[in-house]
């Protein structure tokens, strides 16, 4: 018997390495795409850096929405190896329910009408912390039914039946949403529950009064911005944080790497897995009640797009691995800034998907990823 | 077997004079899709002209009957919708589409078939023309063409915002669009203003950053913006954010109640009406859209130019039908050719090419109202 395992393991390890003839082809035109790009952007912002710095911090607002929706492509894959293609709809349910609880319930006005002499910036921040906790909980309660609806029976099914059925969950939320009794299909003005406001830096940082303009060569940013990075780099800590020093955690970890094992070891996987899709969705949510602030205009097909670019995120991180979805998804978000600014607007989806496929070509497994692990 | 054969007799008659008293007309509207608040005013203004047809005996003793599909805005469910009412219902009349990539693909199908299409705001010339330049028989539009819009946008920009440069953004994969950024192009240089820059996106776009840097970088003093109010919404909002002042202008696209007036702020563009118009079309038009249609709020609501110019089309429409005096499509359209119409858009005639001949109402955006600015007659 253990001749046998021996042996096994040997050709597995020499199947496994040897790479096909010419690959160095590949790997030289790679080399030499990256260089030319490096090349065509690094002249572009020596001779006008203020522009560059303005790209690269709009590509970091896209990268950090884009990190949030990612973090839960990336866990969900990591447990069940699931790609979860309806978690780009869950982020649009987020961003309609914040809609209507701004426009039609007023939720972010209750402090004020709660407590009348609140202060202002206290009540608004409690406001929109109300409206974006909702928004997190209705995604919640919406991804684990999906999850034990849809996706729970096929556990045991080919792969490829639960990906049919999660690209069938996607597709019915969104059209189920564009019926006129639902969400409707038009294309929503999102009510903010704060105002944006935005700043430029020129000999210090000054507010952008709306109705002037801000003077020429100089960075501009909002507060939305602002909020964007925070929330996504302390959502980044806090799972950090629970995926290793929790029991949950280890729990999820431990589901991740053999589901039986896990079980024999008395943890309830079911539970696990629920929790995952829970976390997942919630930072969804989260993302989508950003996004809307930052690009006001929603409608039922807005998580398509942010889906499939997270998607291609986690992929490029190393699909399963929680800091390379973040990794992933900022470089997706500057490389989609870049080719705004550099080439030309509607080549931005061209290069978004072409890193997908590149990505998989090269190192499937992406930046941070584990090559797949042999069961012993 | 008497009395059955009685009762079989009268149900077959009932039928055949049921089929024989009722016009179909065919709506193409573009319910979902990009533009849904097109559709859903479009549908309003037909049917409301239906309606009140209807409620004086319909046309030539005959009911009007409405058969409504919904198009999306693009060529292909455009293109089934039209097979689907020539083909299975049999219509002779479409009022349709709204945008002019889907009414030109409808126009292919319908002007062979003999069957009338009256788009109520397809403003691309290649409607109503072939590629020969010659009109298409049964197709015809209840608004002015692009070339005219985008003409009449540079001569504002040129005369009253005195504009020397002009920066260019517009959709590319959408005729609308490219339509009017030529027409306006033209114009502009024709009158000896520089274009300054000329950016293009797609209709899926939501992040204008990078296009409104390069317009902070090229200093226009207008921007031209031609597209539809959704993606207008985003571009002003980030406009302004981004600390830029330059007024948009932009075509009838912008038109909806979904427009953010609010980042729209100190631009303008061009319409078919305006509800400040005193004519007593204008005024009527007003009080009966408010009692047929409420808001969710209860308010009767005000008809924008797609209902207008879909009322319009609908009673031109139903004008000719009476003037033919036949369910005929080829006299209906010998009828229409000569027609001279009052409408609430204004008064139509058609040219050679089965365009109207009206005027171009401009409007401003001011303290989050929409306010008439000025009338241009052609």
């Amino acid at each position: 018997m253990p001749a046998n395992n021996e042996t096994k393991k040997a050709s597995g390890t020499a199947t496994a390495r040897r790479s096909p003839p010419l690959a160095w082809v590949g790997w030289a035109f790679l080399i030499l795409l990256a260089l030319g790009t490096i090349y065509y952007i690094g002249s572009k912002a020596w001779v006008n850096p203020t522009l560059f710095l303005q790209n690269f911090l709009d590509g970091l607002k896209l990268g950090f929405v884009y990190a949030l929706i990612a973090l839960g492509y990336t866990m969900v894959y990591g447990i069940v190896k699931l790609i979860n293609f309806a978690h780009g709809d869950v982020f649009m349910v987020g961003a309609f329910t914040s809609f209507y609880a701004v426009s039609r319930f007023s939720l972010h006005l209750w402090p004020k009408a709660a407590f009348p002499g609140i202060d202002p910036t206290l009540s608004t921040l409690i406001g929109t912390l109300t409206v974006v906790l909702l928004s997190m909980g209705v995604c919640v309660i919406l991804a684990v039914t999906i999850e034990r609806v849809a996706y729970k029976p096929l556990r045991d099914a080919p792969r490829i039946a639960a990906l049919i059925t999660a690209i069938g969950v996607s597709f019915f939320l969104e059209f189920f949403g564009a019926l006129p009794f639902v969400f409707s299909a038009r294309f929503i003005p999102y009510k903010s529950p704060f105002p944006t406001t935005a700043w430029f830096i020129k000999d210090g940082i000054h507010p952008i009064v709306s109705g002037t303009a801000s003077p020429d060569n100089t960075i501009s940013f909002s507060n939305i911005f602002l909020i964007i990075a925070a929330t996504s780099i302390l959502v980044q800590v806090l799972l950090q944080f629970i995926v290793k020093k929790t029991k949950i955690g280890v729990a999820m970890r431990a589901a991740s790497y053999d589901k039986s094992t896990a079980r024999l070891m008395g943890i309830n996987v079911d539970r696990v897995i629920s929790f995952t899709f829970a976390i997942g969705s919630a930072f969804a949510g989260l993302g989508g009640v950003l996004y809307a602030i930052a690009y006001s205009s929603i409608y039922t097909q807005l998580g398509i797009l942010p889906g499939l670019k997270a998607f291609v995120a986690a992929v490029l991180g190393g699909i399963g691995s929680i800091p390379g979805a973040f990794v992933g998804a900022l470089i997706m978000g500057q490389a989609e800034s870049m080719t705004m600014g550099y080439i030309s607007t509607p080549m931005r989806d061209a290069v978004a998907f072409t890193i997908l496929i590149i990505v998989l070509l090269v190192k499937p497994t992406g930046l941070f990823g584990e090559p797949a692990q042999e069961k012993a | 077997m008497k009395r059955f054969l009685i009762i079989a007799l009268v149900l077959v008659l009932a039928v055949l004079t049921a089929g024989a008293a009722d016009l179909k007309v065919a709506l193409l509207a573009p319910l979902s899709g990009p533009v849904p608040s097109f559709g859903l005013s479009t549908k309003e203004g037909a049917l409301l002209a239906i309606q009140e047809w209807n409620a004086k005996g319909g046309v030539l003793g005959m009911k009007i009957v409405p058969i409504v599909e919904d198009s999306q805005c693009t060529a292909d469910p455009a293109v089934n919708a039209a097979n689907k009412v020539i083909n299975q219902d049999g219509v002779h009349y479409i009022i349709g589409e709204v945008c002019s990539g889907a009414s030109i693909p409808v126009s292919e199908i319908a002007n062979p078939a003999k069957v009338i299409e009256i788009s109520p705001t397809s403003t691309n010339p290649n409607v109503t023309i072939d590629k020969a330049g010659k009109a298409k028989d049964y197709i015809f539009r209840a608004c002015y063409i692009d070339p005219f819009q985008g003409g009449i946008l540079a001569q504002f920009s040129s005369t009253r915002l005195k504009a020397k440069n002009a920066f260019i953004m517009y959709d590319q994969g959408n005729d609308y669009t490219v339509g009017l950024a030529n027409a306006f192009e033209a114009q502009f240089k024709k009158l000896g203003g520089k274009i300054v820059g000329k950016e293009t996106y797609t209709s899926k776009d939501t992040d204008f950053s990078a296009i409104l840097a390069k317009i902070k970088d090229a200093k226009p003093q207008v921007v031209l913006l031609p597209d539809y109010y959704n993606i207008v919404n985003l571009v002003t909002k980030q406009a302004k954010e981004k600390g830029i002042i330059v007024p948009f202008v932009g075509g009838d696209g912008w038109d909806s109640t979904d427009l953010d007036l609010e980042a729209s702020d100190g631009c303008y563009y061009t319409n078919h009406y305006s509800k400040d118009d005193p004519r007593k079309e204008v005024q009527n038009l007003l009080k009966a859209y408010a009692a047929a249609y409420q808001d969710d709020a209860g308010n009767g609501k005000v008809p924008d130019a797609l209902a207008v110019l879909a009322y319009d089309a609908t009673n031109l429409l139903l004008t000719a039908v009476k003037a033919a005096g036949s369910d005929n499509s080829t006299k209906v359209k010998v009828a229409l050719e000569k027609i001279s119409f009052n409408g609430v858009s204004g008064k139509i005639t058609f040219d050679k090419s089965h365009n109207p001949v009206k005027s171009l109402t401009i409007l401003s955006i001011k303290d989050g109202k929409i306010n008439f600015d000025s009338v241009v007659q052609p």
